[in-house]
């Protein structure tokens, strides 16, 4: 049995403005526990907010989230934050590192936050995510110290520090030039085969091909959804062909 | 959330913006620096006059009056009556059993009395008269309660026995009757033969009222004027701290009866003229703390707005929103202790400065430095409000800044 790492009912966003502009219009969606799931779709289609709903950074107005078999619409802004801390890993377009921290402090920051490990171990993880991720050596480097690409990475270490289930990323690529672009969808691609649930927003078509599943949302609503050639059995079990519009 | 992780971030932010933290700093510093030295120079001012003034007068005057007048038996009688015009009893004057009531007295207080008699007595010299306040003492035991001894420009209390009708009188009463150490003059009382008497001594208390409208004699002097022998009416109480005075002041009156005035009482228009002048130098302080804390406020409201990707990123990270918030209160009081610390050095320095500063002094005629009065609790004081009105400063923009969802930053950003 394939466990479902995140999944959506009927969720839908809406900001209330002069007119109501309705960003996410009742998407159902299951995303199986190590899988890639890229979001594609035009400026403007709700791809982001749909992401932010996912990674509970916002509250949808209708419909649920349920994050690991548990249901998050009702929770307060506290608790939503003591999820993300723990089951979600964030990665930005911009790398949004604190400035005034090294790459390895900007990594032991969830970890601090979240309070559970001894100073030893959280450095060891950090230095270990770091070198994993090839920043061995620039780990005493602040942000401005490092090149985009590298800083992307030590994003993505950050992300991955508390372990988290879902790694959500708003066009993480969407700053970096073709190398990084490839060294950083790699790194994406691995957290999904070691069996984190990642999910991308992204413009590019080339690089979304790699990913097990690629939804196009246009106008809030997932217009069309495509899957990888080589996806694993177990994720294709969440997902049965019959859905699959292709 | 971990405490130190936040203390760590508030304390890289406020090393990595030293100029904005040294501003808040300073802003700090002054106010709590200025607060001190007017706390200072405002109580030390307010000591010395006090001082003086308890200096100059008894702590404790009994008198040999009752605090309120006994009433009549003619009106205990015929209450219903009325009885218009009826003169007091005719009371002998003075103070009964003076050396009983006085050892008494003794036997509790902490401090020391001494009997004296007061009448009214007119000065002739030349053609100068001058009504004034004769007090009739004993030498001996007058040092024990007043500073009359040691305020002695010419002559010394013990002089008073060595001449017949021997006065000593103040500077200001010397100079306007025009005259000198070792002069006689013609002291009377309203009716009588008035008798002559000689300057033994010139006295300067510092106070005008005293210095012109008072003189001393032996309490015989005193007692022959009056024409009662023996008879004392007022007993001066000098304690050894002042600031008890209006509670022996109610002991005694309670004990003997008769009237018992404590300094406080016999100045409470001036003291309640200090409360009031207390009041308003207290709103004073409390408002240059108070803004000296907008420089806070300017700087944390700055750093925030700074720093409002670093809040969405923490907050999106899933620290939470008021752990975030307490980053910039720790900024807040981070920056207000040190500044606190120099304000309290700055303080201490403008304290000293001003003491060096000599000043005519219209109390006693002299050039004297400034008073100024050092107490712990001026710096306590402070500094506990401003680490508050730091807090407090902090707070409001902190909150704003926190509140903001982090996908609107996001957003912005990209």
């Amino acid at each position: 049995m394939t466990e479902i790492a995140l999944q959506t009912v009927k969720l839908v966003r809406r900001v209330q403005g002069v007119v109501t502009h309705t960003l996410v219009d009742g998407i159902d969606l299951s995303v199986a526990k190590g899988e890639f799931l890229a979001i594609t779709g035009p400026s403007g289609s709700g791809k982001s907010s749909l992401l932010y709903l996912l990674g509970l950074l916002d509250a949808p107005t209708e419909g649920e989230v349920i994050i690991c078999g548990q249901a998050t619409s009702k929770l307060s802004e506290t608790e939503r934050a003591d999820v993300r801390l723990t089951k979600c890993g964030f990665v930005f377009q911009f790398h949004f590192l604190l400035p005034e921290f090294t790459a390895l402090e900007n990594v032991l920051l969830p970890m601090r936050a979240y309070g559970r490990m001894s100073t030893k171990d959280m450095n060891e993880r950090a230095m270990s995510l770091l070198t994993s991720l090839g920043l061995g050596d620039q780990t005493g480097k602040r942000p401005n110290q490092l090149s985009g690409g590298q800083r992307q990475r030590v994003a993505l270490a950050r992300a991955l520090a508390n372990r988290p289930e879902i790694i959500v990323a708003d066009e993480p690529t969407g700053n970096l030039d073709t190398a990084s672009t490839a060294q950083v969808f790699g790194i994406l691609r691995d957290i999904a085969d070691g069996g984190q649930t990642v999910v991308v927003v992204t413009h590019d078509a080339a690089l979304a091909a790699r990913a097990d599943r690629r939804i196009h949302i246009v106008d809030g609503k997932i217009h069309e959804t495509t899957f990888g050639g080589d996806r694993k059995p177990e994720i294709a079990a969440v997902t049965p062909a019959a859905e699959c519009p292709s | 959330m971990a405490t130190n992780l936040l203390l760590s971030i508030a304390w890289t932010h406020v090393t990595t913006r030293i100029r904005q933290t040294l501003v808040g700093m300073c802003g700090v510093a002054m106010g709590v620096g200025f607060t001190i030295m007017m706390a200072g120079l405002m109580q030390g001012s307010q000591i010395d006059f006090l001082r003086q003034l308890v200096d100059t007068m008894p702590h404790v005057t009994v008198g040999d009056e009752r605090r309120s007048v006994p009433s009549q038996p003619a009106d205990q009688e015929y209450a219903a009556v009325g009885m218009p015009n009826v003169a007091n009893v005719n009371r002998r004057p003075g103070i009964k059993y003076p050396d009983t009531v006085m050892a008494s007295l003794k036997s509790w207080l902490p401090g020391d009395v001494a009997p004296s008699v007061k009448t009214t007595a007119i000065l002739n010299h030349g053609d100068a008269r001058v009504g004034v306040s004769l007090i009739g003492i004993d030498p001996r035991l007058e040092v024990h309660v007043s500073k009359l001894g040691s305020q002695m420009l010419e002559g010394q209390l013990t002089d008073l026995s060595k001449a017949a009708n021997g006065i000593i009188i103040g500077e200001a009463l010397a100079e306007k009757l025009a005259v000198r150490y070792g002069n006689s003059v013609l002291l009377g009382t309203g009716g009588g033969t008035p008798v002559s008497a000689t300057v033994v001594g010139i006295f300067k208390s510092g106070i005008k009222s005293v210095d012109e409208g008072q003189i001393y004699s032996l309490m015989s002097v005193a007692q022959t004027l009056i024409g009662q022998n023996g008879l004392v009416n007022q007993l001066r109480l000098r304690l050894s701290d002042p600031l008890i005075a209006q509670q022996v002041a109610t002991r005694v009156e309670a004990q003997i009866g008769y009237k018992s005035v404590s300094w406080q009482e016999a100045n409470s228009d001036l003291l309640g003229a200090f409360a009031t002048r207390d009041f308003i130098v207290l709103t004073v302080m409390g408002a240059m703390l108070l803004s000296s804390s907008f420089a806070t406020y300017n700087i944390i409201s700055t750093i925030t707005h700074e720093k409002r990707h670093d809040i969405a990123i923490m907050k999106s990270l899933g620290m939470r929103e008021y752990s975030v918030r307490r980053i910039f209160i720790i900024e807040s009081t981070m920056m207000g202790s040190v500044g606190i610390l120099f304000g309290w050095l700055l303080g201490y320095l403008l304290c000293y400065g001003w003491s060096q500063i000599k000043i005519f002094n219209v109390l006693t005629g002299a050039t004297v430095p400034l008073e100024i009065y050092y107490s712990p609790t001026h710096y306590l004081a402070t500094g506990a409000i401003s680490i508050f009105c730091c807090a407090v400063a902090a707070f409001f923009p902190a909150r704003k800044a926190t509140r903001v969802h982090p996908v609107e930053i996001i957003r912005g950003a990209s």
